[in-house]
């Protein structure tokens, strides 16, 4: 009669109470066809107690992991399960000894995704030209050196005046070292608005009253998360995504993320057919999908989302009441024919529903700080900032940083500047890095923006599988000593893509960077 | 419309507490001796403002420092670059050196076991994180710093079980009120997962005695449990009986390879005792490699700078200065409370005996109308507004007695201390000669309740925007 019991199948997310009803229900029919009313409400009654009582005690872990994907054996996904804490006592019931939380105990063991793996191996035999020509040359991180002189530059020559405040030419401690509003000080939030209208060529202003300061985008990111969802709920990303993201959404705060899948076929720009099935498909595993997050200009593809898909993004977002993280960080590190459309700048023009959109921005990219920790929420939703705000506490930005970068960002004849010569100089180096891979029959992705280019390598994988993938990491971490983040690590459903940051790179590593992947290349031809 | 979670929604009407009226009233009316002499006086903002000269004196000698350079040579290039969660290393070792020399140097720490965080708040609840989860609870001693019911709780989950104190022993820990503690989290249905103490006590300023630190280690080895020592005012110790680490108690019990050990851990920061708060320095160590390794990763969420960590590291690694700095701090802190305690007592006020913090536990109790929380609350509304003071009522810190007040010393020059001390002074003589009993009050006492209710449930407002530690 009656369907598998849910606990021997527990990949099936349903929702406890609803398969055992369907158990319930069918059954209470027959029996009270012929037991009669009151066997006929009993039996069942006393069966879904005992259903229920079965399946607290053996609650199988919450559900954490997306429907097989290709990436699973790479990327770690930390179970936040919430009753293996208990079993893990001793009998003792309460004087077992108290461990740390599971939340503890899986982040500590984690096994790193490929994309932190990478980034360790190259500590332990950093490449230099000089002193080290024959160490791993490092193209898995999206830093941004490329401009750090005319930084440099600008802070001695500026530098007694802005750090401590001067008072009547005497340094001046207190103005700073003193507790600040979390979110950040009123001048910073000026200075910043301003900064990220030049970066974004003045096509869109921002308002400082919206904006909340965090120490980096990661904490941009998880305070959105924070607000934004609650536990067991789910953000859809497009992939493939930024590895990052998996620690900055799922670490602590128990939202899940579905991926969309986008393909190689349409430069990896998002459907909205394929977001519309991701969400019906989540919603059938029961879990409510809170928003959409989504990196623009993307990472690790490099492309800016067209217009058009920005519309189509906003449509869908308002017709399922959804909000939308747009992560916006690279949006000074463009260099294409293509301009950068910020979120902000369809909804100054456009008569979209602002209050669902937020916007995350950083200084780690555009201006090469990421040491010094700053990051933005950028929101019109006033209830988000104010919660936001709050939660700033736990990740505030120095003040003795904020009051370097002040003058720094309001200086608009520096930051023009340091804006052009930004782009200028990622242009040439993509260019020349993407003109190296070609001349090794590897292509990249159509992208305009980014610290990285996503080459397709599908073509030098013994097979085209996520293994195959990871069988040509290896060699080229550890044969050819280049550090590259495989596609799988970024949730990429299509084998064989890599994302390699050029900008770490002098112009003359390059050739030594391509000579060692023709090496790579040729015996991966020949094998295969 | 698109909801907001339930974390941020469920606690918004926290910002309806009359307690911070203070905060407000402040803001709105602050006092300043040239500008505005009427204005309110702050005395609810636990921060060290005492020794920022010989802070700006060490910058001035020590250009590099904030100049992103070492040695003569420039490093902005490896510090704008730097944003490893493990920490600079030279900072890291200069802290725990520093946190030595604070302790006599009785103790050492490894700095391979502390993660740096984005101020103490930060460490607080990234431990918490750590060790607790829905469903668990941490015993506290009442009173605590009201901070901790929103930086312990709220995102990760964990509950606070008080553990109550009483002035009868100077709001010691006994091993009863540990005992009942425990008990009252089971009946809660919570699990026990620790205790958390501030040593130096936050709003006591005393140091937890021998005995008591060693009632804990008792209990936390009889419960098995971790315990959590705030030590995030260890340096502003100006008096005796002198400050006594958790870590040195370990040590005289010879518990370094013990379960135990791998369950104490210390939570610090440099906003009290370098008047750095601005700085968002804080820290966590402990011994137990899964913590240290799980903190260090979610660390990513609120790492320092590292212009300020190079710039402290130069600071603190000068043994000189910061031998200099301890002392002169210190004593420049005993002599503030020993005006505070004068000026008190002149207005026929004592507080609890106190040799450490940056503030002053006030009694009141005899100036109140009647011995309950809404006549603290009468009382705390009159210094408010008809005293021009702004301090922290003991009901905000969960104190079980009321006409507890913390008052704050350090936060402001000597001269507005002793107008503040003047401005009380008036206030009780023309009480005492007044008629305090009057039967209006009674009229108000139905507004009073639900104002104490809002009292306690202070932690979510967006107008505290300091440490109120």
């Amino acid at each position: 009669m009656t369907r598998n019991h849910p606990s021997t199948r527990p990949e099936r997310r349903k929702p406890a109470g609803a398969t055992a009803m369907r158990l319930v229900v069918p059954l209470q029919g027959v029996v009270q066809g012929r037991g009669g009313l009151i066997l006929g409400s009993l039996i069942p009654c006393a069966l879904f107690y005992f259903l229920q009582f079965y399946m607290k005690r053996h609650r199988s872990p919450k559900p954490s992991s997306d429907p097989p994907s290709p990436s699973t054996s790479s990327s770690n996904l930390p179970e936040l399960t919430r009753t293996s804490s208990r079993s893990s006592l001793s009998t003792r019931g309460s004087f077992g000894p108290a461990r740390v939380s599971t939340r503890a105990s899986s982040i500590a063991k984690q096994t790193d995704s490929l994309y932190y793996v990478g980034l360790d191996k190259v500590k332990e035999d950093p490449y230099h030209r000089t002193d080290n020509p024959d160490g791993i040359i490092q193209l898995g991180l999206s830093e941004n050196s490329l401009c750090l002189d005319l930084i440099e530059k600008w802070v001695l020559e500026n530098l007694t005046d802005s750090i401590m405040g001067t008072n009547g030419g005497d340094l001046s401690i207190s103005g700073i070292a003193m507790y600040q509003p979390f979110d950040g000080m009123m001048e910073l939030k000026v200075a910043m608005a301003g900064f990220m209208s030049q970066v974004m060529g003045q096509r869109v202003s921002f308002d400082p009253s919206q904006i909340i300061l965090t120490a980096g985008a990661t904490p941009a990111v998880e305070i959105l998360s924070f607000c934004l969802a609650d536990h067991g709920n789910a953000f859809l990303v497009p992939t493939p995504y930024y590895p990052g993201f998996d620690r900055d959404v799922r670490l602590r705060t128990g939202v899940e993320l579905i991926p969309v899948h986008c393909r190689s076929s349409d430069n990896f720009i998002v459907s909205i057919s394929a977001l519309d099935q991701a969400f019906n498909q989540t919603r059938k595993r029961g879990l409510k999908v809170r928003g959409i997050l989504i990196s623009n200009p993307a990472n690790p593809v490099g492309n800016i989302l067209p217009r058009e898909t920005i519309y189509d993004l906003l449509d869908f977002a308002r017709e399922k009441n959804i909000h939308i993280i747009s992560d916006e960080i690279y949006g000074g590190c463009t260099y294409g024919s293509e301009e950068f459309i910020s979120m902000a700048e369809i909804l100054d023009s456009e008569d979209f529903d602002k209050s669902r959109v937020h916007i995350v921005y950083g200084l780690s990219k555009d201006l090469s700080l990421p040491g010094f920790r700053v990051g933005v929420i950028y929101s019109y939703n006033e209830s988000v900032l104010a919660a936001a705000k709050k939660l700033t506490r736990f990740s505030s930005i120095s003040a003795l940083t904020q009051r370097l970068l002040v003058p720094m960002l309001s200086d608009t004849k520096f930051i023009q500047e340091y804006i052009e010569t930004n782009r200028r100089r990622i242009k040439k180096l993509c260019n020349s890095f993407v003109a190296g891979l070609k001349q090794l029959g590897i292509k990249c992705a159509d992208s305009n923006a980014g610290l990285y280019c996503w080459a397709d390598m599908s073509e030098l994988i013994p097979s085209y599988s996520e293994k195959g993938e990871l069988e040509l990491w290896d060699k080229l971490l550890n044969i050819a000593k280049i550090n590259v983040t495989p596609g799988s690590a970024c949730h990429c459903i299509e084998p064989g893509w890599f994302r390699c940051c050029f900008t770490t790179l002098a112009q003359e590593d390059i050739p030594v960077v391509i000579e060692r992947i023709r090496r790579v290349a040729e015996t991966s031809k020949s094998s295969s | 419309m698109k909801l907001l979670s339930r974390k941020v929604t469920c606690n918004s009407h926290g910002q309806d507490s009359s307690y911070f009226l203070g905060w407000q009233e402040y803001e709105k009316n602050p006092y300043d001796e040239k500008k505005n002499p009427k204005g309110i006086i702050q005395m609810g903002l636990a921060e060290n403002q005492l020794s920022f000269d010989l802070l700006e004196s060490w910058l001035a000698k020590n250009p590099d420092a904030a100049g992103f350079k070492r040695d003569g040579q420039s490093i902005f290039r490896e510090l704008a670059l730097f944003q490893d969660y493990h920490g600079l290393p030279a900072f890291k070792k200069a802290l725990v050196e520093f946190m030595s020399e604070i302790r006599g140097n009785k103790v050492t720490f490894d700095s391979n076991k502390v993660v740096l965080t984005a101020g103490a708040t930060s460490a607080n609840e990234t431990l918490m994180f750590c060790l607790a989860e829905l469903g668990d609870a941490f015993l506290i001693p009442t009173p605590y710093y009201p901070g901790f019911d929103r930086d312990l709780k709220w995102r990760t989950g964990a509950e606070i079980v008080p553990i109550q104190c009483t002035s009868s022993n100077g709001f010691q820990i006994t091993e009863t009120a540990l005992e009942e503690a425990y008990q009252q989290a089971k009946k809660q249905n919570l699990k026990v997962k620790g205790v958390l103490v501030t040593n130096p006590s936050n709003p006591l300023g005393t140091t937890m005695s021998r005995n008591e630190l060693y009632l804990l280690v008792d209990f936390i080895t009889a419960k098995n449990i971790h315990l959590i020592s705030d030590e995030i005012y260890s340096g502003t110790v100006f008096n005796s009986p002198g400050f006594i680490s958790i870590m040195e108690i370990l040590k005289d019990r010879n518990c370094e390879n013990t379960e135990v050990w791998n369950r104490v851990h210390i939570v610090y920061s440099l906003s009290k005792d370098l008047g750095l708060p601005g700085f968002r320095v804080g820290a966590l160590y402990s011994n137990d490699d899964m913590v240290v390794a799980a903190a260090t990763k979610m660390s990513s969420f609120g790492l320092v700078s590292s212009q300020t960590q190079y710039l402290l590291s130069a600071l603190l690694s000068d043994k000189k200065f910061t031998r200099n700095y301890i002392s002169e701090n210190q004593k420049r802190l005993k002599q503030r409370q020993k005006k505070l305690i004068s000026g008190l007592e002149k207005a026929g006020i004592s507080c609890l005996k106190s040799n450490s913090g940056l503030f002053c536990w006030v009694d009141m109790r005899h100036l109140l109308s009647s011995n309950t929380f809404e006549a603290e609350i009468e009382l705390w509304k009159k210094i408010v507004y008809d005293v021009k003071l702004n301090i922290s009522p003991g009901s905000s810190c969960h104190c079980t007695e009321p006409g507890w007040f913390r008052v704050c010393f350090a936060n402001m020059s000597e001269e507005t201390l002793k107008l503040s001390m003047q401005r009380l002074k008036a206030f009780v003589d023309s009480t005492t000669n007044g008629h305090n009993q009057s039967s209006h009050q009674s009229v108000k006492n139905s507004r009073r309740t639900s104002l104490t209710k809002w009292v306690f449930r202070l932690s979510f407002d967006d107008r505290e925007p300091c440490g109120e530690r």
